[in-house]
């Protein structure tokens, strides 16, 4: 366990439960999952049960109990993107990848997720990888996209 | 930036500011909102950067990146002021020219300007524009002026004003009064009476009192809300404070969407603007009144947006509604009384405080009044943010602002509400826009999404799909959403998988009659709309396919078949790289086979297909 980053996310907190969900978002953050060993700290330190943890862990679509990949790709499947044929984009990418929405690449480099709506949806259809947007991504785009994060 | 001790001193502050600033200052204002953004403005605001350096007039030319110019369909947008001349589809390699012929000569890059889609008509000033035309900016009105991390700028326009003509000249009783008369009703979907919420709360009796402003933005399709914490975060955080002070609260909290990191960065920023300058923190103004306030980013859950569910998150746990009563009003966060309004709302009140109940109550419909900002997208010319007198028709909004559709196709429906509304079928497009008509006619307002559809969608698709997303974000804790859910996607996917009965509309309607009526939250509740609107509307669309195994939009998949044409086939391969099944087989420049055991019907090979060869029916 890497405890002094650990330490480093509880310190800026006051240590109440409420502080659960901000808590987890910044091991997510800063881990790309959330590690065992570190959710018994989190329970330790909050004060608040492990059975809670996993059911908010669980619960919310952005955490992830496994190592997620090196870039989050993240294919918005929201109203507009859904009528662009934004599900081409995530079948062309997985196709691309050999993986399934949900999952990571072999050697860890990528996981493909689906969102709900990027906010972006005159552009649609939208993706995301890390914190870069692209619109208007049809799929002649998509492996020159994914050719920049190689 | 001074920390302001008193009213007066921020009075005097702020003309010190307006008279050192010169109106016929040359800016370039490069729009970096969300539709600009992922389509390269970060490039073309660095491209002026440099540009501007090169030829000597930093300083002489301000650069701004700002919020959303409204006319997304365009990005990225660049508007030159004072002039206001509105460049569209601005890239790089565009910024030498117009840094040369407008900067330095005061003359158009015609190219850049707008055109109109359908009459070609041009025009290069924003005033001109028919997109513009018709609109009433309000909430939007500072976007493309301000830059959004400038305090300066936000008070060179007026800034906390209303905040100091609040905390110096009116009782909390009389904002609320203001509110109240003001005939503002809630922008995040329910239209509930704003003031009458506050009077609530106001009267609750406690000591700690919270405000919680929603920015989780759940409708997907949807970005006003998102447009309005990244291109204008003082107003939210102004309306939060004078909310604070009506109803006696010291903290409030700001939820937003997990999808939205960029407005975190922004409301943070300015958090730290304000309580650097004592809007914030304690002795607000020297008034006596303490408020300050947090951000709680969301964790990827649509329910999240319901209140009471947005309120368990808040406090750590997962984010499950409860049933009302007790309204938030009356026991809220961590069971005290709290307000919780949508971004929209809460960016209403400064100027309803500044400009007075009467003027915006004079604004609108009878019920509805005010304004209400859109995110007009999908099928329509002109997609992008609008913002428009309550009662505007549909007609107007898709027609005149979003500049129709592509001649090439029909007007099928608009979409409104979310996944809680419904599609709005051509007949009733000249209604006017408001809380109560969208209701007479099985949709919602809802937030602002107005998704435009045309022949290409298939509304028993649009269906399935609504309900498929609310089948995946429904919390699980009641029956009637839970499984009612579920079976309304059963009968859907065997529609659309062909094998549909007729029988199966009934069952439906019946099954939403049931979610409707005993389900705990808003989410359920309001589930059937999206089926029970295209059921009645386009009924047809059922039938073909149930009865003839039709999708005549061609997007149902099962009912599609692909092939390819041998004589326009040039053997290109594009198609076969593609296909994720290895159906298309074949030589190099030769005709392709496609087999119909092992094609999953993707359409892949179709979007591929560079010579239209690719056939679907
Ligand atoms: C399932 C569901 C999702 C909701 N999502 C949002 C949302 O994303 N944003 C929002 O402002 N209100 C949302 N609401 C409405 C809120 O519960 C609440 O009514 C609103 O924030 C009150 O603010 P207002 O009166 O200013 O509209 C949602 C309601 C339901 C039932
Ligand atoms: S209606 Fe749906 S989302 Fe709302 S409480 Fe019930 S199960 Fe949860
Ligand atoms: S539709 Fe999809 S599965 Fe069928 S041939 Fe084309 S690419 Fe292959
Ligand atoms: S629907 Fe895809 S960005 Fe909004
Ligand atoms: S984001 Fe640039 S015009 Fe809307």
């Amino acid at each position: 366990m890497d405890q002094p980053r650990i330490e480093g996310i509880l310190s800026r907190y006051e240590g109440s439960s409420a502080d659960l969900i901000p808590v987890l978002q910044d091991i997510q953050d800063q881990y790309n999952y959330l590690p065992k060993e570190e959710l018994n700290v989190v329970a330790e330190r909050l004060s608040v049960p492990l059975t809670q943890i996993y059911s908010v862990a669980t619960f919310f679509k952005m955490f992830s109990l496994i190592p997620k990949g090196k870039h989050q790709i993240k294919v918005c499947l929201g109203t507009t993107c859904h009528l662009r044929g934004g599900i081409k984009i995530v079948e062309s990418l997985g196709h691309r990848l050999g993986v399934e929405p949900g999952y990571t690449t072999k050697d860890m480099m990528f996981t493909l997720d689906t969102v709900g709506c990027l906010g972006s949806c005159a552009q649609a259809p939208v993706l995301m990888i890390d914190d870069k947007y692209f619109g208007r991504a049809g799929v002649d785009k998509v492996s020159k996209i994914i050719k920049q994060f190689k | 930036m001074p920390k302001f001790e008193s009213v007066d001193h921020l009075q005097q502050y702020r003309r010190q500011l307006q008279a050192s600033r010169d109106p016929n200052q040359p800016q370039v204002l490069v729009c970096s909102g969300p539709g600009c953004l992922p389509m390269g403005s970060i490039e073309v605001a660095a491209a002026f950067r440099e540009e501007l350096g090169k030829n000597g007039l930093n300083g002489k030319v301000l650069l701004k990146e700002c919020g959303c110019q409204g006319l997304c369909a365009r990005a990225v947008k660049v508007l030159i002021r004072p002039q206001e001349i509105a460049y569209q589809e601005v890239t790089p390699e565009d910024v030498p020219e117009i840094v040369e012929a407008t900067l330095k000569n005061g003359q158009l890059v015609e190219r850049l300007i707008y055109e109109h889609p359908l009459t070609q008509e041009k025009a290069a000033f924003k005033a001109d524009i028919p997109f513009y035309k018709g609109q009433m900016p309000i909430v939007l009105r500072k976007l493309d002026i301000i830059d959004p991390q400038s305090l300066d700028d936000y008070l060179a326009l007026g800034g906390y004003r209303a905040l100091r003509k609040a905390l110096t000249g009116m009782s909390p009783d009389e904002v609320i009064d203001a509110v109240e008369q003001s005939g503002l009703r809630g922008r995040g979907g329910g239209g509930f009476p704003t003031g009458r919420k506050w009077r609530v709360c106001q009267e609750a009796l406690s000591d700690i009192k919270f405000i919680i402003c929603n920015g989780d933005e759940g409708d997907p399709g949807a970005f006003m809300d998102r447009a309005v914490m990244e291109g204008d975060p003082h107003a939210v955080l102004e309306g939060m404070i004078i909310g604070g002070y009506a109803i006696g609260a010291k903290q409030g909290y700001i939820y937003v969407r997990h999808e939205y990191p960029l407005a975190v960065t922004h409301l943070n920023k300015a958090i730290d603007q304000a309580r650097e300058c004592g809007f914030l923190g304690k002795n607000i103004l020297r008034s006596g009144f303490d408020f300050d306030i947090k951000i709680s980013r969301g964790a990827g859950a649509f329910v999240c947006g319901e209140e009471t569910a947005l309120i368990a998150s808040i406090e750590g746990y997962i984010g499950e509604p409860t049933p009302r009563p007790p309204y938030p009003a009356e026991s809220g966060l961590f069971d005290y009384p709290t307000i919780i309004n949508n971004v929209e709302t809460w960016a209403n009140i400064p100027e309803i405080i500044n400009m007075g109940a009467e003027w915006f109550a004079a604004i609108g419909t009878e019920n509805s009044k005010g304004t209400k900002v859109f995110s007009l997208v999908g099928a329509v010319n002109q997609t992008g943010l609008v913002e428009v007198p309550m009662g505007t028709t549909l007609r107007q909004i898709v027609f005149e602002l979003g500049g129709g559709l592509r001649p090439d196709r029909q007007f099928k429906a608009v979409q409104t509400g979310g996944p809680s509304g419904g599609c709005i079928p051509e007949q009733f497009l000249d209604l006017p826009v408001d809380y109560d008509s969208l209701q007479s006619v099985g949709s919602i307002m809802g937030s602002g999404g107005m998704i435009v559809m045309d022949n290409t969608s298939c509304t028993v698709d649009v269906a399935r799909y609504f309900i498929s997303f609310l089948h995946d974000e429904s919390c699980g804790k009641c029956t009637p959403c839970r499984e009612g859910t579920k079976h309304l996607l059963h009968i859907l996917d065997e529609i659309i998988a062909g094998r549909g009965e007729e029988e199966h509309l009934t069952l439906m309607e019946e099954l939403c009659d049931t979610m409707a009526s005993s389900s705990i939250c808003g989410l359920g509740m309001s589930a059937p709309n999206p089926v029970r609107s295209t059921i009645k509307y386009f009924r047809d669309e059922y039938l073909a396919h149930i009865r003839d195994k039709k999708c005549h939009a061609l997007v149902c998949r099962p009912l599609l078949k692909y092939t390819i044409d041998p004589e326009t086939c040039t053997g290109c391969l594009a198609c076969v790289r593609e296909c994720p099944v290895g159906a298309i087989t074949g030589k190099k420049k030769l005709p392709q086979d496609l087999d119909q055991e092992l094609c999953v019907k993707c359409g892949l090979c179709y979007e591929a297909c560079q010579f239209e060869a690719v056939k679907v029916e």
